[in-house]
């Protein structure tokens, strides 16, 4: 790929401000709570964007992208069933403990209502979490720019070796986050999140239009792909008719009660945001803005991969002509893996062999991830191609300052001043919250080389990961809305969750699946039809273990007193009225269009 | 906090827009060019959207300081011109 200087110059710009603002802002920390929690006083909207923002790390982007071309529309549930809902309930029912609270991060609100030890196991997972999800970011970002080689004819210029392309893109990366959370902290990492958010969106908009002109437009594209990837709810009631596997009950309840509202509703990396605003009402309305732009997010990142696959295989072609002079032919040569692929997506080739890699019945298997960068490859001219890559890096700069912001929260406020010293002056934890950032970024570094050397660090992580996370929200529902949960109760609810989700994985096993990583390493008791069915029904066990376990251990210990639990707990909280403003400025009114947008959008997928 | 994001975000918006556009305008008859992005100038014409979008939030940042420099002259800061300031 042949990037030319005006390429360079956008992505040079992008550089410029995101530095920039952190310099600008650095004059602006004087306290902790303007570096951690910036200062508590940004306007609603820039929190709604940098809240969807956080989110939109590379996973996102192009796991988004892959899974559209692997499942289809149906991915969409992702955002109709597994983020909206939540984000209503989180904006609407759970900001008011969260702000109200007063507390400076979730571990510290489960501090505040349930006790210390309870605090501790969700700090020390959390913190754990964040550093490797930046890592394995980091890690996916360096690989895509290896395979694009974006920097290759750069470092030809210069004379380096092209094997320094992956360390250069990491410490490249890593140097400029860490550089403008340092100066500005959770201010700088918000206001580039919104600022990566538009480029996001002036990256990949104009990608959608030209695929979809194209293709021949919505009714182009439903024509060049088979009838079930069109549908995000038809054949849904059973399993073996929809191409993720999955039936109305486990995308209800697996993604959408337990998974989605577990992330929405508890993952600090997301809450940071809504809690750096500058009052209950735009807390409240931070996750309802959110989710108006994450409605339209379909378009943008899942249609590409929906295009990708649609087009027609390029195959080598001999075209013959002649004229005066003689016999012309002309060959365009296609590359075998490309040749191998499906539409715009590549086979998966055996390096030994350099022969595509088949699955269990004969088929190539195919390269998903390379779905939405090979669109921006295949579509844009240079000039918008260097926006196109900025806004691939800017998601994966997002993704990760959220994490590293996530992580010095969480790392001074909940670790070093709970364990390590208390007490000690504002100014000595602010300067141990810069010293996090380092430290986190650094420990990501590391987890992006182990991920170089061992093959499955990153699907083994997110396995843990997601062991952690399923029974979260049992824990955040009990405890904001049963002023009889306990702390014994709530600790003892995470461990059997998590335990739980453990098991259910180490019984079961999707079709076609090996033994190991994809479970069934106790033994295999039941099958499912595909590992998100495996997955989402996982996350309704952890949920429905941590729920009774923790209602059974509260209901033999003792509660809390009343007087403890105000401003915690639903029925000792008076909630915020929003009286003094006009019905349509109300969060709740905003709430009810975000849903009925939700309910139309699912309707126009269907 | 008084760094108003519009401002420094409009700018960057508008150089990517002014970029985008002058290099469509000195490319347009290249056909080669253009030939991915099926005939259409792309830079030119996401140049000019992007151009435009820069421009309005520069627009009104402008303005959102402006005013709050108004008020700030009106009545001296107290606490809750301080909680304002985030706009």
């Amino acid at each position: 790929m042949q990037l030319t200087s005006v390429d360079w110059l956008i992505m040079l710009l992008y550089f410029f401000f995101v530095l920039g603002i952190g310099f600008a802002l650095k004059r602006y920390m004087k306290t902790s709570k303007d570096f951690f929690q910036a200062g508590r006083a940004l306007p609603a909207w820039i929190c709604g964007l940098a809240f969807i923002s956080a989110n939109l790390g590379a996973q996102e982007v192009i796991g988004m992208g892959a899974s559209g071309a692997k499942y289809g529309l149906e991915t969409a549930h992702f955002y109709g069933i597994g983020a909206i809902p939540a984000m209503i309930f989180v904006g609407i029912f759970m900001m008011p403990f969260y702000y109200g609270s007063k507390a400076r991060s979730v571990p510290e609100f489960l501090r505040l209502r349930f006790d210390e030890k309870t605090r501790a196991l969700n700090a020390c997972s959390f913190a754990v979490m964040t550093v490797f999800s930046s890592g394995i970011s980091m890690y996916a970002m360096a690989r895509l720019i290896q395979a694009l080689h974006i920097f290759d004819s750069l470092f030809i210029r210069l004379g380096w070796p092209t094997g320094w392309i992956f360390t250069f893109a990491i410490v490249m990366s890593a140097m400029i986050v860490l550089l403008y959370i340092f100066l500005g902290g959770l201010t700088s990492a918000i206001y580039n999140e919104v600022l990566q958010f538009f480029l996001i969106i002036a990256g990949f908009l104009p990608l959608t239009l030209l695929g979809l002109k194209n293709i021949g437009g919505w009714n182009g594209l439903k024509a060049a792909l088979p009838v079930q990837y069109m549908h995000e709810w038809k054949g849904v009631m059973h399993a073996s008719t929809n191409p993720m596997g999955i039936d109305a009950i486990g995308i209800g309840m697996g993604l959408g009660f337990v998974l989605g509202a577990g992330y929405w509703c508890t993952d600090f990396l997301v809450i940071q945001t809504a809690m750096a605003s500058k009052n209950m009402e735009s807390a409240r309305r931070v996750p309802l803005i959110a989710a108006v732009p994450k409605m339209v997010f379909p378009f943008l990142v899942i249609v590409p991969g929906l295009i990708a696959i649609g087009l027609p295989t390029p195959h080598t072609t001999t075209y013959v002509h002649h004229d005066a002079n003689g016999i012309y032919h002309d060959i365009k040569v296609v590359p075998p893996e490309v040749e191998q692929g499906h539409g715009l997506i590549p086979a998966k080739m055996n390096p030994v062999t350099g022969k595509a890699m088949l699955d269990t019945s004969g088929k190539p298997l195919l390269d998903y991830d390379m779905a939405t960068p090979n669109m921006l490859l295949h579509y844009f001219p240079t000039g918008i191609l260097g926006l196109g890559l900025t806004a691939l890096l800017a998601s994966f700069m997002s993704g990760m300052a959220g994490n590293v912001t996530a992580f010095n929260t969480v790392f001074t406020y909940d670790l070093y001043q709970s364990y390590i010293r208390k007490g000690a002056s504002d100014r000595h934890y602010m300067a141990v919250g810069r010293w996090a950032t380092v430290g986190g970024i650094l420990l990501s570094i590391c987890t992006a080389y182990a991920a170089i050397n061992f093959n499955n660090i990153m699907d083994t992580l997110q396995l843990v990961f997601s062991f952690v996370n399923a029974p979260l929200f049992a824990t955040f529902l009990l405890g904001m809305f049963w002023k009889r949960a306990t702390g014994h109760g709530a600790f003892a609810g995470l461990i059997a969750g998590t335990s739980a989700a453990m098991i259910h994985h180490g019984l079961t096993l999707p079709l076609e699946a090996h033994t190991g990583i994809h479970g069934g390493w106790i033994t295999v008791v039941h099958r499912y039809p595909s590992d998100m069915a495996q997955n989402f029904y996982g996350a309704i066990w952890a949920f429905m273990v941590n729920f009774v376990v923790a209602v059974v251990v509260s209901l033999l210990t003792k509660p809390k007193p009343d007087e403890e639990l105000v401003g915690l707990v639903r029925s000792m909280t008076k909630m915020p009225s929003h009286a003094h403003l006009p019905w349509w400025k109300r969060p709740e009114a905003l709430a009810a269009a975000v849903l009925v947008g939700a309910i139309g959008l699912n309707i126009f997928f269907w | 906090m008084s760094l108003d994001l519009r401002i420094p975000m409009g700018l960057m918006f508008t150089m990517v827009g002014a970029i985008l556009t002058s290099f469509g305008m000195a490319t347009r008859d290249n056909a080669d060019l253009y030939a991915r992005s099926l005939g259409i100038d792309a830079n030119l014409w996401w140049g000019i959207v992007l151009l435009v979008f820069g421009i309005t939030m520069l627009t009104l940042g402008r303005r959102g300081q402006k005013r709050l420099l108004e008020e700030a002259q009106k009545n001296p800061p107290t606490e809750e011109t301080e909680e304002r300031r985030g706009h």
